[in-house]
């Protein structure tokens, strides 16, 4: 069925017109090549966004308090609360799977007065008391040091992580940051380590410019009683943090004295049904690359279609000799639809190739001149690849198809006496 | 060999039909070399056609050694064609972009005979018909007496039960229709069953029978003594 005669007649018939058969193939070429490209730069973008949602366990809610907005058990609306330590026992006992719940207060924010003075320096940051989970929920690489661990917690040491921005605002360039002390409001604390968050987003400057402190010493120096002002919780992996989210507020609410259908009281945001807004964004190009590449594709198919359409009618007579002398239909139909299928595949495979090759350069490109925003190391997978090698597949045999019907529907008497 | 009865065939015009075999009762034994013959449009391709199962009959019936010839899809037909029927055109019909040789090994592909088998079969059937040095050349290359001749050798190279020539000199000047007729004499003291279609009566003098087609239907049907070819080459 594949032998070496029936391959010597697809190349004879192929390139006995090589300039149309050229012109053919760029159809199919140019559908594929579209396509790849598409695809890769969706990915791309893809990539791009999603390093920006870093290592987050994006597993992770945000919770924090805003003052009320409907009066509840005799408490009146626009009163300013904050949650309580046994807030965060309270939901670890009545929440079974969640890994991390971690409480956090805060002290200065943007624009904020200096807080914070080394020596002759000063400077306006962001300090936060926090747990040692916390470093799982919002990640950072720790680049000299250590963080913070639970005997800091326990025994309220005074000690404090600052972000390499922190480092650049309050040291000089050699100078030694572990061990040297800095003030928070007033406060000493010990430097042990330092930090580097990775972002590409827009708030890369600002997450450099932050001091963690154990959240124990922070209640101590700050005087902030048993209150918590924010919690980072991330639930394990087999459950959806966005399904618990409801819950875990309308707990918090009840021990807060809130009223249950007052939305504004308690503040939050979800990594996760954010993380899949942007999955499905993705999905959307993707399916539109799809649409698009398979379109053009499929001009390309028509085209392949069309020509062999004409190269079974000038072959009209020689089809007629070919049945006169006891070729079965099959056999015509199969040359045909060998003709067509390794004209599209041949001229697919030189897509993928020029689309690999670009994607290659434009990654070349990419790692010289640093990174882009919100564009990654755009690529196609193996799949694609593979699928696109299926399409090619399928697209000859819909190609042949009707050429090859109309090979065999004139009777050989008449085909034979064709001109 | 060839038995057919009471044989109709008409073509649809449009809104007419033109009824043009009516009624053909006829048979050839194995080892005939017989002429059909008759003026232009009297019916006689159309014949040949439908005992080469390249048409079909409208009424009556047909047997090919024995096997009846109806109601056949085109794939039975094909294999048919194949193993039963050479064939040979006024206009030659060669395949253009394959060799004098490839043409030739043509009918014993479509019966999956291995390439070397193939190859070795047509250069000894084109050997048979004095073409052997011109096994690599492409019909284009040839003149119009060896393209016959490379088209009979086609036609041979199945072994067919019967080999049918529709005009085979139709084409060719007098003396390289002789040359024709006397290689189609040679095949056929081999014993091979041969029909031919012509108009010539020269021609159909070098055959051992005639058959006289006019208005559809056979008004002659004779014996002759048959004119050897060899004598005028
Ligand atoms: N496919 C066809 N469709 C319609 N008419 C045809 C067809 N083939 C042949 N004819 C007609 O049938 C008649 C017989 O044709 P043919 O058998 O080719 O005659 P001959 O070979 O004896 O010259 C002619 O009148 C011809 O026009
Ligand atoms: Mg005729």
């Amino acid at each position: 069925m594949f032998d070496k005669d029936r391959w010597k007649e697809i190349i004879e018939v192929l390139t006995s017109n090589l300039f149309r058969t050229i012109l053919t193939a760029f159809g199919v070429f140019w559908g594929i090549l579209i396509l790849i490209i598409l695809l890769a730069a969706g990915k791309g973008l893809e990539n791009g966004i999603k390093s920006d949602f870093g290592d987050i366990a994006t597993n992770t809610m945000f919770m924090w308090t805003r003052s009320t907005t409907k009066p509840y058990k005799g408490l009146p609306k626009g009163r300013n609360f904050r949650f309580k330590l046994e807030d965060v026992t309270s939901i670890r006992d009545n929440f079974s799977n969640l890994r991390f719940v971690s409480p956090r207060n805060q002290l200065g924010g943007f624009g904020g007065a200096n807080n914070v003075i080394r020596g002759i320096n000063a400077g306006a940051y962001n300090v936060y008391g926090d747990y040692p989970e916390i470093i799982n929920q919002d990640p950072m690489s720790i680049t000299a040091g250590r963080f913070i661990n639970h005997s800091d917690i326990k025994e309220k040491r005074k000690i404090a992580i600052i972000g390499e921005g922190v480092k650049t605002g309050l040291y000089k360039k050699d100078e030694k940051v572990i061990g040297s002390y800095i003030k928070i409001q007033g406060v000493s604390f010990l430097v042990v380590g330092t930090y580097k968050k990775k972002s590409n987003g827009g708030d890369g400057e600002e997450g450099q410019k932050e001091i963690y402190v154990p959240f124990t010493s922070f209640l101590q120096a700050f005087n902030r009683a048993d209150n918590v002002g924010w919690m980072a919780i991330t639930a394990n992996d087999g459950s959806s943090i966005s399904d618990l989210k409801e819950g875990i507020v309308a707990l918090v609410k009840e021990k807060r004295k809130v009223h249950p259908k007052d939305k504004r009281a308690v503040g939050h945001f979800d990594l996760y049904e954010q993380y899949n807004r942007v999955e499905s964004l993705f999905g959307a190009m993707r399916f539109i690359a799809y649409f698009v590449g398979v379109l053009v594709l499929l001009s390309g198919i028509i085209g392949v279609s069309n020509i062999m359409l004409i190269v079974v009618k000038e072959r009209t007579k020689e089809i007629g000799i070919r049945r006169a002398l006891g070729e079965k239909p099959w056999s015509i139909k199969l040359q045909i639809l060998m003709e067509s299928i390794f004209l599209t595949i041949t001229s697919g495979m030189a897509g993928i190739t020029v689309g690999a090759l670009f994607i290659y350069g434009i990654n070349k490109v990419l790692e010289m001149n640093g990174p882009v925003d919100m564009f990654l190391n755009p690529s196609v997978s193996l799949g694609v690849v593979v699928s696109a090698l299926l399409i090619l597949v399928f697209s000859g045999l819909l190609a042949g198809f009707i050429p090859a019907q109309s090979a065999i529907k004139t009777r050989p008497i008449d085909a034979i006496r064709a001109e | 060999m060839i038995e057919i009865k009471d044989l109709h065939k008409s073509y649809k015009m449009g809104s007419n039909s033109l009824h043009v075999l009516k009624g053909i009762n006829f048979s050839v034994e194995e080892g005939e070399l017989v002429a059909i013959m008759g003026s232009s449009g009297s019916g006689k391709s159309t014949l040949l056609n439908i005992l080469g199962m390249l048409d079909e009959l409208d009424e009556g019936s047909y047997v090919l050694d024995g096997v009846p010839i109806k109601n056949l899809n085109e794939t039975k037909a094909a294999n048919y064609r194949n193993k039963f029927l050479g064939f040979v055109f006024q206009s030659f019909n060669l395949i253009n972009y394959k060799s004098a040789m490839e043409n030739v090994a043509l009918p014993l592909y479509y019966q999956k005979v291995g390439r070397k088998e193939r190859q070795e079969k047509a250069l000894k059937y084109l050997e048979q018909v004095g073409l052997k040095e011109w096994a690599t050349h492409l019909p284009n290359e040839l003149s119009g007496g060896q393209k016959q001749r490379v088209a009979i050798a086609r036609a041979m190279a199945a072994e067919p039960k019967v080999l049918l020539a529709d005009e085979p000199t139709g084409a060719l000047d007098s003396k390289t229709s002789y040359e024709v007729m006397d290689l189609i004499q040679k095949i056929n003291d081999q014993g091979n069953t041969i029909l031919i279609v012509t108009h010539e009566p020269d021609i159909a003098d070098m055959c051992k029978r005639i058959v006289h087609l006019k208005d559809g239907v056979i008004i002659e049907d004779k014996k002759v003594e048959q004119v050897r070819a060899a004598q005028y080459v």
